[in-house]
Formats: structure tokens, sequence, C-alpha cells
């Protein structure tokens, strides 16, 4: 799966460019993520992989090229965008869970508010995703009383609440204690098998190898290599990927 | 002191219209307040610039000239109204609106971008984001300043004494012309009535402060 055409991608990139000032953070992007792939980026810090993940739901603006997500341009600010990013779930690296409301609450917020589902229903289904990734039992509890992985796996929740089409990871276990590393991985391992479509930014080598249906090697700013785990771990082709790959494996 | 029990019911009149003044005034001031502290935050540009150049004017006017200008100047063009007291509001409102937007700009500032981020991934609008999830943790951080401020427009309100309204130091005004020999009494027996006011505003803050007091 590591052709680059059919217009029915996903989640399309298209000569898309971004400058911080001087600094040119993303060159030329062009990415297409078909439905139920499961895209892992990885490469070294400041290469533009989260900048990446957060543009596609433009919580970074682009100054050029294009992104559409299922087809649609993603819109300027305005109540079109809020539309397209209910599609879109999103899981930060620091979790990011709203601070004053319950964990339930947290979940069943964009359901209630966004897609107007009614209470009863939204709780119901939240109590079975939170059951789902193991913390039914926290749903009174506020957010700083959770534990950084629990934490995490309520903000999968709170995403899968919205039943996006696609959902984005922005280096979700970077901030988590090793040993909680893997309560969240398991959880998006499973998702994965469940055929959500995923783009993960990660720095797990674990997780691509077990996981990813490709991985995506970007270095300053652009995309250095796309290709399936297997020959992007045994056999990769530029000397950016080696180099970067050396570093990890001396460890 | 005879002058001053003797004033009572001037006093009284006087603590009302005060009240009434500072109540009024600090609602309106509320709701504008806030709405400009959306304004500054929100993701259009010309709404941003008119709320930094309403601020920026309002907070750097001295109040007597925004009464001024309510009292004297807004009737010349047209704006008719029975009382002064609605000048009196209508200066009040809008220049105490200004600092209470800076109060909570900087409360929706000191809510980590992060909140905003998450609120708008899960599909919320602005208004949304920024009622939903925004301002309810802002209020934790401008609670005490937006205290401050009310004490100031109860304090300030005293301005209107001077054109024509007579809140309590028109009266103290007043009260100081009929009771010449006694003006440091009279004067005591107002700054009492204000402190009727203000310190339970000082009181609430701290009750308040400590019940929204919440672990992040």
């Amino acid at each position: 799966m590591t052709t680059q055409a059919s217009g029915d991608a996903l989640v399309s990139l298209n000569g898309v460019n971004k400058h911080y000032g001087q600094l040119h953070v993303l060159k030329d992007i062009n990415l297409q993520v078909q439905k139920g792939e499961v895209v892992v980026v990885i490469g070294p810090s400041g290469s533009g992989k989260s900048t990446l993940c957060r543009a596609i739901n433009r919580l970074e603006t682009i100054d050029d090229g294009d992104i559409a997500i299922d087809g649609k341009k993603l819109p300027e600010e305005g109540k079109d965008l809020a539309h397209l990013r209910a599609d879109v779930g999103m899981v930060f690296q620091s979790f990011n869970l709203f601070a004053h409301k319950t964990i339930l609450e947290n979940v069943t917020l964009g359901p209630i508010k966004v897609k107007k589902v009614a209470k009863g229903t939204a709780d119901k289904e939240a109590m079975a995703l939170l059951e789902r990734v193991g913390v039914g039992h926290q749903a009174p509890k506020l957010p700083a009383q959770l534990s950084g992985g629990q934490q995490q796996r309520v903000a999968i929740a709170r995403a899968l609440a919205m039943k996006p089409k696609v959902m984005l990871f922005d280096e979700p276990t970077s901030a988590l204690d090793p040993e909680m590393i893997n309560e969240v991985l398991d959880v998006m391992i499973q998702l994965a098998k469940e055929g959500m479509t995923m783009i993960v930014v990660t720095h797990e080598m674990g997780f691509a190898r077990k996981a990813a249906d490709r991985v995506v090697f970007m270095a300053d700013g652009q995309i250095v290599e796309d290709a399936t785990p297997e020959e992007f771990f045994t056999n990769p082709k530029s000397t950016r990927a080696k180099d970067f790959l050396s570093k990890l494996l001396t460890h | 002191m005879d002058a001053v029990i003797a004033s009572l019911p001037e006093y009284w009149d006087g603590f009302l219209r005060t009240l009434y003044l500072s109540v009024i005034s600090g609602i309106i001031a509320l709701i504008v307040g806030t709405l400009l502290a959306a304004m500054r935050v929100s993701p259009v540009a010309a709404l941003r610039g008119f709320s930094m150049f309403y601020v920026e004017v309002a907070r750097n006017t001295p109040l007597t000239i925004i009464f001024f200008f309510a009292a004297i100047v807004l009737p010349r063009l047209g704006v008719k109204f029975e009382q002064f007291e609605v000048a009196a509001i209508i200066a009040l409102s809008s220049y105490t609106a200004a600092f209470i937007a800076e109060a909570v700009r900087s409360g929706v500032n000191s809510v980590p971008v992060g909140q905003a981020e998450a609120a708008r991934s899960v599909g919320m609008t602005f208004t949304q984001v920024l009622g939903f999830i925004v301002l309810p943790q802002a209020v934790r951080t401008v609670i005490p300043p937006l205290i401050n401020i009310l004490i100031a427009l109860v304090k300030n309100s005293s301005v209107a004494g001077a054109f024509f309204v007579l809140e309590l130091f028109g009266y103290g005004r007043q009260l100081s012309n009929d009771y010449g020999n006694q003006v440091l009494w009279i004067l005591l027996g107002v700054a009492f009535f204000y402190l009727l006011i203000t310190v339970p505003l000082g009181l609430l803050a701290h009750f308040v402060e400590r019940k929204v007091a919440i672990a992040r």
C-alpha cells in the first residue's frame, strides 16, 4: 500500500509548505492516507512531524498547498472547519483533558455539544468507550486524579466518542513514564486492528513495526522515505534514515 | 455627630442610589467586558482591533471626562435621557468594561492553550470553546482582579455626585454645606456607607477564591 496515486484517499496532502519566520518547517509535503491505513510518522526532533500532524486538522495553518479530508478541502476558520474537525480525532502529547470536567464529561462533551446527542445516549456510549480503554471505574473523577497513562487513554476515548473518520496521534506516549507507555500503545494497537485510519507521530519503533501499514520518515521538513515497516527498518534507502536508525539501535 | 444622625434619611437615600449605580453598571460592565475580551481573542482581526482600540481609549481616559461626555456631549448628539443616573450608568459601565475586558483576557491567557486546542479538535466552534472550556477555567484566576475592579467601580460612582446625581457623595457635598461646622463628621459618615458596600465585596472575594480553587 505504498502507492501515492488515487484521488479517493481519506487524508490527502498536496504540495504543503509552512514557514515559521525564516524556518521552512514543511517542505512540499505530499501524503495520501487510504481508509483503514495506519501511517506512522517518525524522524528526529524538529523534523516537522508534529507540525504535519497538527496541520491536518488545522491547528497549524499552512502557507500553501492543500489538505483534504475525505475529499473535502480543509475550510478556513469558522463553522465548516469545526464540522470537519469533528470527523478528525486528535490525541495530544500532553493529553489536554478538560481540567474542570470529570472523566465522563470529558468524553460526552463533544457528542452532546457538537453532535447534539442526547445526554443519556452520550453517557452510555462514553461509559462503553471508557470500559474499552480500561478506565471505566474512573468516570466520576477529575483528570488531575488520574495517572498519565490513564489520562491519555481517556483522551483516546474522548476522540473516539466523536466517531471520527481518522485519528491523529501527536507523540501520544512522549510525556508518559515508561511503565505507562504500553497501556496506551495496547489501546492504539487494538484500534489499528479494528480498522481505524490512523496517523501516528511517535518515537515508539516497536509500535511502528507491530501496527503500521506504512512508515513515513521525515527529516528537515521533508518526507525522506515512505515505505512498509519491514522495508524501512531492514533496508532504509536514504542516508538520513540509516543515520537515524543507527542512533536508535546503539542503545 | 448629631448632624450625621439628623441626616440619616439622606445618607440612606444616597447609599441606595450608590448601590443602584454600582450594581447596574457592574452587571453591564461584566457583560460588555467579557464580550470585549472574547472579541480580543477571536480569530476575526476586525473584532480584535475594535476591542483593543476600545479598551485602550476607555481605560486611558480620566473617568471625569467620560462622565462629561456621557452627561453633556451625548445629549447634544441626540441621545436623550430623563435622568442623569442614565448618563452615570453609561459612563461607569463603559469605563469599567475596559478594565474587566483586560482582567478576563489575562484569565483566558492563563488557561493552557492545549485546552482550547483539544476543544477545537472535537469540533467545537469558537464560542463553544470559550463558553464551555476556556471561560469556566479562566473564572478561577479572574475572580480576585474582578472584585478589585468592582470595588473601584463602587468608589468611582462618587464622580456621579459631581454630575447632578444625588448618590452618597452628592449628598455628602450637600450636607457639608448645610452643616458647615461638622464637615469632618459628615464626610466620615459618607466613607462609612461606602465601606458598607466595599468591605463585604472584599470578603466575598476571599470566600469565592477559596471556593473555586481547583487542582490542575
